[in-house]
């Protein structure tokens, strides 16, 4: 009996058994979505350089660290306000394509149970964070995704959803009035659209240190769809 | 070292350069079938801009023209509106007689293309009231209105031409429209971005192909609806 785990441990040590982790559709879309936010968020950068604040043209202004910062150029796209307003309104059909793509495949697939945050995972998140804070010993078992890469996803998810309505809400503040008004105004909904911009980039920057810190194999997952690492178990 | 990162840099900013280049002319395609979607699927003709209450004026409205200097009539008593093009009858209106057409006063909100925002009241007539007046024939389908701004001009698809809320404004706050802001006749509509609104007007001719613009012909998006 000991014997036999000593020798399934060792063995699984050694090389894991592959399994088939990502459709290509998560793929696709995955690095899809990479390209065409670098796209959004760049030109995004070179439209707000025309009137970097919000609020009325008299004021008050909104709390913004970024107020009548010139973003550097190499960090803009476009060159010009037009330019940058004709990638940024090509490439939104691209995103929200892609978007709708993902979600689609989601719930086509019966994915979105091993990725949708639920009221039940909340426990399950405390013993990870405890886990992570080393106040708990054992890796706390997992499906696919452990509660809080669950709930990181689900939040970014519905940032991008925020994303794409706040963007609805000031490209056509009068046609959409009842979306632009929930959003609190123009102004606001400006506001709201320009930090989903840091949501992204901050994401984007946790998610590249986790992968690389805690999983590196799964890097080679989202590009093969095959995953070799610590964590091969499924939902 | 700096040679090599001075190369690397060219190299990137010209791949760059030439990436967008080569996109341009897809971009402005993808531009027009926005145009589309805005005009054909997302504007509605009786959909009316908000209105507020003149408490909620913008002090400061920037002005701009394309002019070195303020576009400024030499005789005001001499100037007409030039209405003409697929029209029974064509115009050349007084401001007095602009004036004695029918008039609309509304408080609303200016977007600009820049992101920020303004409430000013404006009082003109309806450009509506003008195309019934020339007798606008069936074949019309654009508008294009020009200035004396060093030949600024928009292009519009008529159903926002005649939106109600469309108007050729001669006042401004109450009082006459200033010549930092067009005087003395100027396009103005809220459910357009301001720079499809024609400031300085010397004419409006109805027309049955697409007539650009000044910042629409650099790219800028045709439509341009809010």
């Amino acid at each position: 009996m000991a014997e036999n785990i000593l020798h399934i441990m060792s063995d699984a040590s050694r090389s894991p058994p592959p399994v088939k982790r990502h459709h290509w559709i998560v793929r696709f879309t995955h690095w899809a979505t990479l390209l065409l936010l670098i796209g959004m968020v760049t030109s995004g950068l070179q439209i707000y350089g025309a009137y970097a604040k919000f609020g009325e043209r008299d004021g008050p202004y909104y709390l913004n660290p970024f107020q009548d910062v010139g973003f550097p150029a190499w960090s803009r796209l476009g060159g010009w306000l037009a330019g940058a307003l004709n990638w940024h309104f090509a490439l939104m059909w691209g995103l929200a394509g892609v978007g709708l793509l993902y979600v689609c495949y989601l719930v086509a697939s019966g994915e979105w149970r091993s990725l949708l945050f639920r009221p039940r995972d909340a426990r399950g998140a405390i013993a990870m964070q405890q886990y992570y804070l080393r106040l708990r010993k054992d890796h706390p078992p997992q499906g696919k995704h452990n509660p809080l890469q669950k709930l990181a996803y689900t939040f970014i998810v519905l940032v991008g959803l925020l994303a794409v309505l706040t963007g609805i809400a000031i490209y056509k503040p009068l046609q959409f009035a009842w979306l632009t008004a929930l959003f609190g105004g123009f102004q606001a909904a400006r506001y709201w659209h320009f930090w989903t911009v840091w949501i992204f980039v901050g994401f984007t920057i946790v998610h590249v240190a986790l992968v690389f810190i805690v999983d590196p194999p799964s890097f080679r997952a989202m590009l093969t769809g095959w995953y070799r690492g610590r964590f091969p178990s499924h939902d | 070292m700096t040679d090599r990162r001075g190369f690397f840099r060219l190299t990137a900013a010209a791949g760059t350069a030439s990436l967008a280049a080569a996109c341009k002319p897809l971009l402005l395609d993808i531009s027009r079938v926005n145009d589309w979607v805005g005009e054909k699927l997302l504007y509605s003709p009786s959909r009316l801009a908000r209105e507020y209450p003149i408490t909620e004026r913008t002090a400061r409205v920037p002005s701009y023209f394309i002019s070195r200097t303020m576009p400024l009539l030499k005789d005001p008593a001499a100037w007409r509106l030039r209405v003409d093009g697929l029209v029974r009858r064509p115009l050349d209106l007084s401001l007095d007689e602009l004036m004695r057409m029918p008039r609309t006063s509304y408080t609303v909100k200016h977007h600009c293309v820049e992101g920020w925002t303004a409430i000013s009241t404006w009082h003109g007539v309806p450009v509506s009231a003008v195309a019934e007046r020339c007798e606008l024939l069936p074949a019309a389908r654009y508008a294009y209105f020009v200035s004396f701004d060093a030949g600024y001009s928009n292009g519009w698809d008529l159903a926002s031409a005649l939106h109600p809320q469309t108007i050729l404004a001669y006042g401004m706050n109450d009082n006459p429209l200033p010549p930092t802001h067009g005087a003395p006749l100027r396009l103005y509509a809220p459910t357009k971005l301001g720079y499809k609104m024609t400031k300085y007007l010397v004419s409006l001719t109805f027309t049955d192909k697409r007539p650009g613009g000044y910042w629409e012909d650099q790219g800028y998006p045709w439509f341009a609806g809010v």
